[in-house]
């Protein structure tokens, strides 16, 4: 046994924090936040330079990192210093979708991901399909050489700053089969496609994607016609470690936050952290912060096992980081009292994106539920 | 043991729902709906507020002789159970049942007759002046000053007060201020009303995390203040704020509210889909829906206990602490419903930084903000005496053997 990480995801961990202390502050962010396009192109190219990007991809992919430890390592840091730039969309999402399934040609794309001259989004999500991976009701129909989508995605994230699109569509077969779902890499300026962009709750932007016959090139399709969803599974499930150890990261804050609030802020005459009902309340968190970062191990020491266990441990993280991160983002803003709830303090945002993270890849009931069918077999 | 209304209740509830249905502008339900009225302007509070008077309903806790309705507890609670069923904006509490009852009971004939009225018609719009940076909680350790000038005509106040809720929209604050450095915490703080106009104070806005502009600073920087704007005696302000902290928690459980809110739950999980089927009908879901319905049936009972108690004339004490906790508790619980029940489409966020931004939010089950809401009201167990302060006085008041 051995928790401490290898060399070079320390090296990683510690040139990250230190850059984002010094780059990423409140005021930073909300400025940042109030911006049109919801980002920093600047904060981008200088991560991107740092190595978040090529840390997120294999050897073979072209990266240095890839596996879930490099994944957790880098959006723990980002979630604690509450970076809004959208790396999980871009990298771990889209571009280890096309790095994953591409063509070589396809492929060629991933270099300019990681020197962080692209990005990217996943279109998959729909109205109706809340956190099921396989109710994809948009369709894809061969016509000739080429194929005809039609669909609409919901709440795709970094859609407007795309430069290209991973769309899920329905080859064959009902929503709710796994089977007929299949990936197409398509411009984001494709004929057809419409993207109504609006700000998130927690930072960043997301879009409605409305694909109206939309009409991409055979060539297009990401592997196999009807044969995606085991790659979608797999790339949600880094993703679900990518933002489980960046909720972890955001709780570390707020506890840091927490605790440095209770000592300093007097009230009757002493320390607010004195009164026993507060402090016990601080130790429950501190308790609960133990088991958030061993799930968060859990699922980033098991992402590159076999699909049961894989899915197993991201859906036991989830729930479990769900639960945690409620209590710890209600429980920091009660302790604090109003100062908490003002947009200038660095915990609004923090609490924010704690708590909205329950709003992608599954919530906590999602979770649990589905580590009920894994475990009962 | 009769768990039915009279029927003098039941007409009662009946004659509030016509009046509802008659005079209750769609547009400011529409605005309430699903937002709890965070978004009214002024002009709607104020529009509502004299649809309320018209019918002599504004100030239903109000004595007669000043103009008010003088309804019991009970019938306070179904027109506000109507009301927010309704959605209804809620009445701004500020002038109207947090210093009007001061007012009467501590305030001068002449200070009676001239703010009252002014209130009814809308001639002012009170803010309050309590908590400050440094006294949250600890509201007696407060520091801004009133030191009469030396031909005694005025008092100048100095200092700042925070969280003022909606002192954008006030002409008026009442406020509690130092006059007595010397004295112990308690002793040396008094009760004044202060112009908005006057040189020498300036209101700054704070914004929530959720974006909205509620509450503000309000600063004084050498304030004069007229000394006929003493409210009672000078150093007995602690007083006058104890008896309007137990106005400010009437209806501190908001039943009203948590069966609105709970409606919308029920309506959005049966809109919302998962796995091919109604929300509603997933088995984890409906627990939590039907965990904090068993729960805001029996506080709903406790409720009309004490509404009863009050109504047959005795004060609820510790109890209306035991409201608060458990009210907001309740109603927070709701909100995270609300939230868990729209999925990704809790995310999207109408920036009102970015122009143009709340043109085109998706919201396909026409939800509203509920994430938004779902943070703002983080403060309901915050303000009005955190729901610490309230454990600690059920705690203390329990178990000193004086319940």
């Amino acid at each position: 046994m051995n928790f401490d990480l290898t060399e070079e995801r320390q090296m990683l961990q510690d040139t990250l924090r230190r850059f984002l202390r010094e780059k990423y502050d409140t005021a930073t962010r909300n400025k940042i936040i109030d911006s049109p396009s919801g980002m920093s192109e600047e904060i981008w190219n200088e991560l991107a330079e740092l190595g978040v990007i090529g840390a997120l991809f294999t050897e073979e992919q072209g990266g240095f990192g890839g596996k879930g430890f490099d994944i957790a390592v880098v959006f723990e840091e980002l979630g604690r210093a509450g970076v809004v730039e959208p790396f999980l969309d871009t990298a771990v999402l889209a571009g280890g979708l096309v790095a994953d399934l591409g063509t070589d040609a396809q492929k060629e794309l991933v270099e300019e991901i990681i020197g962080g001259a692209c990005h990217m989004a996943f279109a998959h999500g729909e109205p109706t399909s809340r956190y099921d991976l396989n109710r994809v009701q948009t369709t894809a129909k061969a016509d000739g050489d080429e194929i005809v989508v039609n669909g609409h995605k919901a709440v795709v994230v970094n859609a407007e700053a795309a430069d290209h699109l991973v769309i899920s569509a329905r080859e064959s077969g009902a929503p709710g089969d796994n089977a007929g779902i299949s990936l197409f890499l398509v411009p984001a300026d494709t004929k057809g496609i419409t993207i109504q962009g609006y700000a998130l709750l927690a930072g960043g932007r997301a879009a409605e994607v409305m694909l109206d016959d939309v009409r991409v090139a055979s060539s297009a399709r990401l592997g196999k016609a009807g044969e995606a969803f085991a790659a979608i599974e797999a790339r949600i499930a880094a993703a679900n470690v990518a933002q489980c150890a960046e909720t972890l990261g955001a709780m570390e804050t707020a506890t840091r936050l927490t605790k440095d609030y209770l000592m300093t802020r007097k009230q009757f005459g002493r320390p607010i952290g004195t009164f026993q009902a507060l402090a016990f309340r601080m130790s429950d968190l501190l308790i609960e912060m133990e088991q958030a970062r061993s799930a968060v191990i859990n699922a980033a020491g098991h992402l590159e096992s076999d699909r049961k266990s894989r899915e197993r441990h991201v859906s036991s993280t989830k729930n479990l980081i769900g639960r945690a991160g409620r209590l710890v983002a209600e429980d920091s803003i009660q302790l604090h009292g109003g100062i908490a709830m003002t947009k200038e303090y660095e915990l609004a945002h923090i609490a924010k994106r704690i708590v909205m993270a329950d709003h992608r890849f599954g919530d906590t009931d999602h979770h649990l539920e589905r580590y009920i069918d894994l475990t009962a077999a | 043991m009769d768990l039915s209304y009279t029927e003098e209740e039941k007409a009662f509830r009946a004659e509030v729902r016509t009046f509802l249905k008659e005079k209750l502008p769609k547009e400011l339900s529409d605005k309430v709906a699903g937002t709890d009225g965070d978004d009214l302007t002024k002009e709607d509070m104020e529009q509502w507020h004299a649809i309320l008077n018209e019918q002599g309903w504004l100030v239903p806790n109000w004595p007669k002789k000043f103009g008010g309705a003088e309804w019991n507890a009970v019938q306070r609670h179904i027109f506000e159970e109507e009301a927010a069923a309704a959605n209804a904006p809620r009445i701004v509490p500020f002038g109207f049942s947090m210093l009007a009852p001061v007012l009467q009971k501590f305030g001068s004939q002449e200070q009676c007759d001239y703010w009252l009225p002014r209130m009814l018609n809308g001639d002012d719009w009170w803010c309050q002046g309590y908590s400050e940076p440094g006294a949250g909680s600890d509201l007696a350790s407060l520091k801004t000053t009133a030191i009469k000038n030396d031909a005694g005509t005025h008092y100048i106040v100095n200092g700042q007060k925070t969280w003022t809720t909606l002192g954008q929209h006030a002409n008026m604050i009442f406020c509690l201020v130092r006059t007595d450095k010397e004295a112990k915490q308690q002793e040396g703080i008094s009760f004044l009303l202060i112009d908005m106009d006057t040189p020498g104070i300036e209101v700054r806005p704070i914004i929530l995390l959720d974006g909205t502009h509620e509450v503000n600073e309000v600063w004084f920087d050498n304030v004069e203040v007229p000394v006929e704007n003493l409210v009672g005696e000078e150093n007995k302000g602690w007083t006058y704020a104890k008896y309007l902290l137990t106005h400010e928690r009437t209806n501190i459980a908001g039943v009203g509210f948590s069966q609105a809110g709970l409606n919308t739950v029920k309506r959005l999980a049966k809109s919302e889909m998962s796995n091919g089927k109604p929300l509603m009908q997933n088995p984890h879901f409906a627990a939590r829906v039907a965990q904090v319905e068993i729960d805001l049936n029996a506080m709903s009972t406790t409720n009309l206990r004490i509404i009863s108690k009050a109504a047959a004339g005795s004060a609820p004490g510790v109890e209306a602490s035991m409201l608060k906790v458990k009210g907001t508790e309740i109603r927070q619980e709701i909100n995270d419903l609300a939230r868990r029940a729209v999925g990704a489409y809790a995310m999207p966020f109408a920036s009102e930084a970015i122009e143009g931004s709340n043109m085109g939010l998706p919201d396909p089950l026409g939800a509203g903000p509920v994430a938004s809401k779902y943070f703002n009201n983080r403060k309901l167990s915050i303000f009005g005496g955190s729901n610490e302060i309230q454990k600690g006085i059920i705690a203390k008041v329990t178990m000193s053997g004086g319940a």
